[in-house]
């Protein structure tokens, strides 16, 4: 952890009528920038939030969009849930599967991307929907992913 | 559309505070404000506004919950995780019309005695996140918000706090406990969060919708809020029509609409030209309606009546090819995911009914599965700390009990 989000994190701290508020703002921080969060890192957050490394641990493991493990650059997140799927979700995920070439729960060997599948995004009434990192994607279409998958991929100059 | 909050969505630029205030936005906090709180309190109460969050308990009466001493600190805190499947309603006012979500936070603040207020936005609408940042700095620049409101000397701050992911959060005393920085599980009650609530102290959470209804009231008065919808539901809803329909979207109209008008017209019909089989009428965990239940008016009590419920107003429209089984899949799936684990019932319980529906769509279920599945169901029921189990119950059971024959014809015989 770099002592520039240290302290982001204290200012986080003095944000709130108690501090153990930053908690999850501290962690979404972390996760913003690292991609993940690390077991180091909630030692370090503990440490200087001065809280117990537990209380940084069980927050941070039951929330779906904190991850513990390495996710990939672009994290992509499809909607499972039962309007989506009704309205072709499975296939965008059977789609964006093969043609990244990961399952879902994977990362790819460069580190690029990732997939999972999640519950409803609120954009029902949009569906299909997927979020690629805070990015939001909605009514959805193999031809769109492709779009969004391609232009990632010339951003990141592989072609 | 008929109403009053999404009246101006499609305005441009609405999200501006200058548009905003063209169309009379911040009228009703200048009323509000040379008002006494009691007043306002009185309002509220006589509007018999109800919760739009799901439960639909009356606003004014959570208010006068409160803890008389009015010299003790008290939280407001705005509910937006809309994490119910088959509900996208709070964002098409905190995305288009934030200045409203900020002026009834404002009025409700002054009612209740609050200084600090929380929108606990779920994680995933990251820009509606940005929208409403933007529009609470503008209101802090122009004296509708932060200290010396108008000035009058009053203050009110709002904290844009966002979730994580997690359905539960959604839940009232979850959510508290999420912005205290800990897991999301629910607190068992009494004490109710008016008098136990964020950090322990008084604390009021409303939905989104709930709150944004508030300078209407103030505006018109209590009568004109009550010339809208009927006895018991007074107001408009915020109709969410979602699946197998031409036109999904939001729409807004009087408690008491009618269901098959929202979806054979105002949303189009049913997809492609296909028959209904069934809907789900208010978010995921309200019990399903067959294609032959939908004469019902969209309302507390009719939908109470018809067997199922008002919930967020979230309608997912199924067509005559859905499979109910897999509808339930998805559905027990989904619960048992979001379950916190606190309570067993719960959390065994949605788990298991998973297990068995996923066999059973896999041709594995074996003979007793069905009955299991309706046997965990009412284990459930009135057994769990929060209403999750019980929706859980409620809404795959009905689905079993509905239609029966088709999860019966994937049992291997
Ligand atoms: C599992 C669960 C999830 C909930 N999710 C939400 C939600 O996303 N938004 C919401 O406003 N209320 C939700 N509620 C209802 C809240 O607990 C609470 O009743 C509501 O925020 C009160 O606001 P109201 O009085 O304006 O309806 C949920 C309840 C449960 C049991
Ligand atoms: S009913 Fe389910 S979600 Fe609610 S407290 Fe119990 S385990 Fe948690
Ligand atoms: S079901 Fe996919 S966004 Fe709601």
């Amino acid at each position: 952890m770099d002592d520039k989000l240290k302290r982001l994190i204290i200012k986080l701290t003095h944000r709130f009528p108690e501090k153990e508020a930053a908690i999850l703002p501290a962690l979404a921080m972390i996760q913003k920038r690292n991609g993940h969060v690390s077991g180091n890192d909630m030692e370090e957050m503990a440490r200087i939030m001065k809280i117990p490394e537990a209380r940084v641990f069980s927050a941070a493991s039951f929330y779906s969009m904190l991850s513990l493990k390495p996710v990939g650059k672009y994290h992509v997140q499809v909607c499972s849930n039962v309007v989506c799927s009704l309205l072709n979700g499975f296939s965008i995920l059977d789609h964006l599967a093969g043609k990244i070439g990961i399952r879902e729960g994977e990362v790819t060997r460069d580190g690029l991307f990732s997939i999972s599948s999640v519950e409803c995004l609120g954009s029902c009434g949009y569906a299909p929907a997927m979020l690629v990192n805070t990015e939001h994607y909605e009514n959805m279409s193999i031809e769109k992913v492709d779009r969004v998958i391609d232009s990632i991929m010339k951003k990141e100059g592989r072609t | 559309m008929e109403g009053f909050l999404l009246r101006n969505r499609d305005i441009k630029g609405l999200h501006s505070l200058e548009v905003y205030r063209k169309h009379g936005g911040y009228d009703a906090l200048k009323k509000a404000l040379a008002m006494p709180p009691e007043d306002i309190v009185s309002m509220v109460v006589e509007s018999e506004l109800r919760g739009r969050g799901g439960a639909g308990f009356p606003a004014g009466m959570k208010w006068k919950f409160l803890p008389a001493d009015r010299s003790k600190k008290r939280y407001l805190i705005c509910n937006a995780d809309e994490g119910e499947p088959g509900t996208f309603k709070d964002r098409q006012i905190m995305e288009f019309d934030p200045h409203l979500l900020i002026e009834g936070m404002t009025i409700a603040a002054y009612a209740i005695g609050a200084c600090l207020g929380f929108i606990y936005i779920r994680g995933e609408y990251d820009w509606i996140a940005k929208v409403l940042v933007r529009a609470i700095k503008e209101a802090e620049d122009n004296g509708l918000s932060g200290s010396n409101i108008l000035g009058t000397g009053y203050q009110f701050c709002i904290d844009v706090f966002r979730g994580a992911g997690s359905y539960i959060c959604g839940e009232e005393t979850a959510l508290i406990e999420s912005i205290e920085g800990k897991a999301g599980r629910p607190r068992l009650k009494p004490p109710f969060p008016a008098a136990y609530g964020l950090f322990g102290e008084p604390t009021v959470i409303h939905n989104v919708a709930t709150i944004a209804s508030i300078p209407f009231i103030i505006e018109n008065g209590p009568e004109a809020f009550k010339e809208m919808g009927k006895p018991g539901s007074y107001g408009t809803e915020l109709f969410g029509v979602c699946g197998h329909v031409n036109k999904p979207g939001v729409y807004e109209y009087p408690m008491g609409m009618s269901l098959r008008k929202l979806i054979y017209e105002v949303a189009g019909g049913i997809k492609g030209g296909k028959k209904l089989k069934a809907v789900i009428p208010g978010g995921l965990s309200a019990p399903v309606l067959r294609a032959d239940e939908i004469d019902v008016t969209m309302d507390f009590e009719s939908l109470l009546a018809a067997g199922s419920v008002l919930g967020t107003g979230g309608i997912i429209v199924l067509d005559e090819d859905v499979s109910m089984p897999h509808v339930a899949q998805k559905t027990a799936k989904f619960f048992a995911h979001e379950s916190c684990g606190e309570c067993t019932p719960c959390r065994e319980g949605t788990n298991v009914i998973k297990f068995l529906m996923d066999r059973i769509i896999a041709g594995q279920g074996a003979p007793d599965d069905i009955a299991q599945i309706q046997r965990l169901c009412r284990y459930i029921r009135g057994s769990t700390i929060c209403a999750l189990g019980e929706a859980a119950a409620m809404s795959v059971g009905t689905m079993v009990k509905k239609f029966r024959g088709e999860f019966e014809s994937l049992l291997t015989r």
